[in-house]
């Protein structure tokens, strides 16, 4: 019988119990598939980082900080960690910045019909239209723009090129140019999912606001950055949390768009990359999985100082 | 490679792949799953090649039982797993008829076999092969590889008189070499050089080059007819780049270079064979289009068909892979790497012809005698020719092909092999003994033949990574002195 299930005894339980026991029941599967499934194999990942293992043997050998030492003079493993605090700076101001304007314009931007603000005109079309990518997965992405960057004139992007007679480009073979390739198609994924986020929370600003603003003759950049702006600030942020974590992944679009695999030159490595390849190519478990923990104190750093940083006064409506 | 792999017909080029130990997009999250099995059980104890012992006699030089059962997995790529399903594994059935055979085919080697091998409970008999291969030196460290010295030194099944071994082209067994013994059966004879067009050639007027003086005036000639002289595919296969560059050393300096090599030999990178092959590939690349760094192997190959490339270079596979690409105007031909320098130590006729496609035994299998005696039925004429018919693919056992009619490609192999004689180019064993040398020797290659990098830079940052290979205790050192 499931706890929580009032029984022929049911009635000897207190009211507290049965409703302790309601909840924990329905916490109990998620709670355990989570400690399970995420936090027993970070328990392990510290571990393993701590020993030799080749990811065969049943006996890894304890070596203590040896791999975390190792870390620091690998320049693949720095050049990766740089890649990172690009992705983190450019991609989510990127993104936001793009799905602000775009959220404005479909619900703001229009101006006032009939007395009231209302969105551009196909507003509906565009939201269903921009969220597409993001129902795509990662994977076609990587596929599709294999097709869209490709090097020579095939290229769709160097087709067009050729066609206004400009030269290929080489969006991933340039070292230059290579992570900033593949941050776009980031962006073009993600842009969809934050222009619907920020819709949200604009339409959950009371119209009033708006008119009364408009009425005193505010334009439409006030409007933004003076009423919008900070009115929808808690849901920035959390896009910004959002994207800032995404920016420590990007393995699936490295590994299948960048020549080599991280390359030309180490231009487009990202860690999870570099674990993968030093798990099951270097079959060296234990530094891929120092690699793992450096990753998760890079991802937690940054979420506690995003949150905190950009914490302001909650403004109530 | 695996961002696009997974098609049986990329996976033909396995020949190399089984160097490389790629593994497919959902590796990463596999990592937990393998780690829970690393903390958790230390594996049963497993029988060994005595237990399952019967007697042994000259028909049955490894004591099989009759009835014990035996477990096959085959790698299902390019080669398909038909010749062990049609051929091998009948040849089993009728040696030993009350025992029963599981056949597994995967493309997943790793995936599949990985967590066997943490618990205990491994196949007997195993294809490693494919984008998804396990990791050799690591399997033969862990003490998980049978040696493979009693197979080699058994009698032929075709002549008693003779050993395995000496059924065998020279050097297949010292190719599956670790850490000095044999504990891989490398299966497959593949031939590496440059492929073109035969049929282009003739029709331009236009000969293979013998030197590289040549080779550049052709680069020119061809340049100026609207073709590509030369490509290769740096997204996924510069190591088809990197084996010309060795071979080319090897040439001008002998075998001893590429030995020295594996043996990761003080300074071996920055000899003057190296750099010179180094900058005379590097002037063939200033021929290709930028564009190619960004392509993967099938679309150059298939530009090559298109005539839109010359001269490609890879390996005997190449005509197979390309089967249902290959235009009637096309005809595979191999011509081997021009020669550098009058001095060169080898002729222009020199090949490498080397034994590729990895097969093992682990060491813990219940069946460690069927599983020897059903690689001797796969190194006997019968099973060689099956495989042949089967594969399209041509085996280590000297002699099995004869009486089978060749493709256009596969007959200038031969030829090519035949011309060569005794001046074979040796195999590298680098390449699956220390990976992160490999990587970086992809990333370097990338760079000299794209024009990044001189060929000094080359030679100075290869010579960077042997030395941190060399000096990293934790990865375990090999020696070959053949």
């Amino acid at each position: 019988m499931r706890r929580g299930d009032v029984g022929p005894a049911g009635g000897l339980l207190s009211a507290k119990m049965r409703t302790y026991g309601f909840i924990v029941s329905f916490l109990a599967i998620p709670l355990a598939l989570y400690v399970v499934f995420v936090i027993s194999p970070y328990i392990q990942a510290f571990y393993i980082s701590l020993t030799n293992w080749k990811g065969i043997s049943a006996n890894p050998r304890y070596i203590g900080f040896e791999n975390f030492g190792r870390l620091l003079d690998d320049e693949v493993f720095w050049a990766a960690v740089r890649h990172h605090g690009l992705l983190l700076l450019a991609m989510p101001l990127i993104t936001i910045a793009i799905a602000l304007f775009f959220s404005f314009l479909l619900n703001l931007g229009g101006g006032t019909g009939g007395g009231r603000l209302t969105g551009v005109w196909g507003a509906r079309f565009y939201r269903v239209v921009y969220f597409f990518p993001q129902v795509l997965a990662v994977a076609v992405v990587g596929v599709l723009f294999q097709a869209i960057y490709r090097p020579d004139g095939t290229g769709v992007l160097n087709g067009l090129l050729a066609a206004v007679g400009l030269g290929p480009v080489g969006w991933l073979t340039d070292t230059g140019l290579a992570l900033w390739a593949i941050m776009a198609v980031v962006v073009w994924q993600s842009v969809g999912f934050y222009v619907v986020l920020f819709s949200a929370g604009m339409s959950a600003i009371p119209r009033d606001v708006f008119e009364a603003a408009a009425l005193d003759g505010a334009g439409r950049f006030r409007l933004f950055f003076s009423i919008t702006l900070p009115l929808i600030w808690d849901t920035i942020q959390v896009g910004w949390v959002y994207l800032g974590i995404a920016a420590f992944d990007c393995f699936a679009l490295v590994q299948v768009l960048s020549v080599d695999r991280g390359g030309p030159d180490n231009a487009t490595t990202v860690l999870p990359l570099e674990i993968w390849r030093t798990a099951f190519t270097f079959s060296k478990f234990g530094y891929a999985s120092a690699m793992g923990v450096a990753l998760f104190f890079l991802t937690i750093t940054f979420a506690a100082l995003s949150l905190r940083v950009t914490r302001r006064e909650r403004i109530e409506f | 490679m695996s961002n696009s792999a997974g098609t049986p017909r990329e996976i033909t080029r396995r020949q190399m792949l089984r160097r490389i130990g790629l593994t497919a997009l959902f590796a990463g999250p596999a990592a937990s799953v393998l780690s829970a099995c690393a903390t958790s059980g230390a594996g049963e104890p497993a029988p060994s090649a005595t237990a399952s012992g019967a007697a042994t006699s000259a028909a049955n030089p490894f004591g099989v039982k009759a009835d014990a059962a035996l477990e096959v997995v085959i790698f299902k790529g390019g080669l398909g797993d038909s010749y062990a399903t049609d051929v091998h594994e009948p040849m089993y059935k009728k040696e030993f008829p009350k025992a029963s055979v599981k056949h597994v085919a995967t493309q997943q080697i790793a995936q599949t076999l990985q967590p066997r091998f943490a618990s205990g409970d491994v196949p007997d008999f195993i294809a490693n092969s494919g984008t998804d291969l396990m990791d050799m030196g690591a399997l033969q460290s862990e003490g998980q590889l049978l040696d493979l010295t009693p197979l080699f030194d058994a009698p032929s099944p075709d002549d008693p008189s003779k050993t395995v071994k000496d059924t065998l082209i020279p050097g297949t067994v010292e190719s599956g070499q670790v850490a000095g013994k044999p504990y891989i059966l490398n299966y497959v004879a593949s031939t590496y050089g440059l492929w073109y067009n035969a049929k282009l050639f003739q029709e331009k007027g236009w000969t293979p080059p013998k030197t590289f003086d040549e080779f550049k005036t052709l680069c020119e000639t061809i340049k100026k007819a609207g073709i590509t002289p030369y490509a290769y595919a740096g997204k996924n296969a510069a190591y088809y780049q990197y084996w010309m560059i060795l071979i080319t050393a090897a040439k001008v300096e002998g075998n001893q270079v590429l030995m020295d090599i594996d043996n990761l030999v003080d300074g071996v990178w920055n000899r003057d064979s190296v750099k010179q092959s180094a900058a005379a590939w590097a002037e063939i690349g200033k021929f290709m289009d930028k564009s190619y760094e960004g392509l993967i192997h099938t679309e150059v190959q298939t530009r090559q068909n298109q005539d839109k490339v010359a001269l490609y270079p890879s390996g005997s596979w190449l005509e197979n892979e390309q089967k249902s690409n290959t235009p009637d105007t096309f005809e595979y031909a191999l011509t081997p790497t021009p020669s550098l320098t009058s001095a060169d130590k080898m002729p222009f006729e020199a090949v490498r012809s080397a034994a590729g496609e990895p097969y093992i035994i682990p060491s813990k299998g219940k069946n460690t005698a069927g599983a020897l005696e059903y690689a001797r039925i796969m190194l006997s004429k019968e099973g060689a020719k099956g495989f042949t018919e089967k594969s399209g693919s041509l085996t280590v056992v000297v002699g099995a092909a004869d009486g089978l009619s060749l493709s256009p490609g596969l007959k200038s192999v031969n030829d090519a092999v035949k011309a060569a004689g005794s001046n074979n180019v040796t195999y590298s064993s680098f390449e699956n003994w220390y990976k992160e040398l490999e990587t970086e020797l992809r990333k370097q290659t990338n760079s000299l033949m794209f024009g990044r990098i001189s060929a000094e830079e080359f030679c100075a940052n290869m010579q960077k990574k042997a030395d941190s290979v060399k000096a990293d205790s934790s990865i375990t050192k090999q020696n070959r002195t053949v």
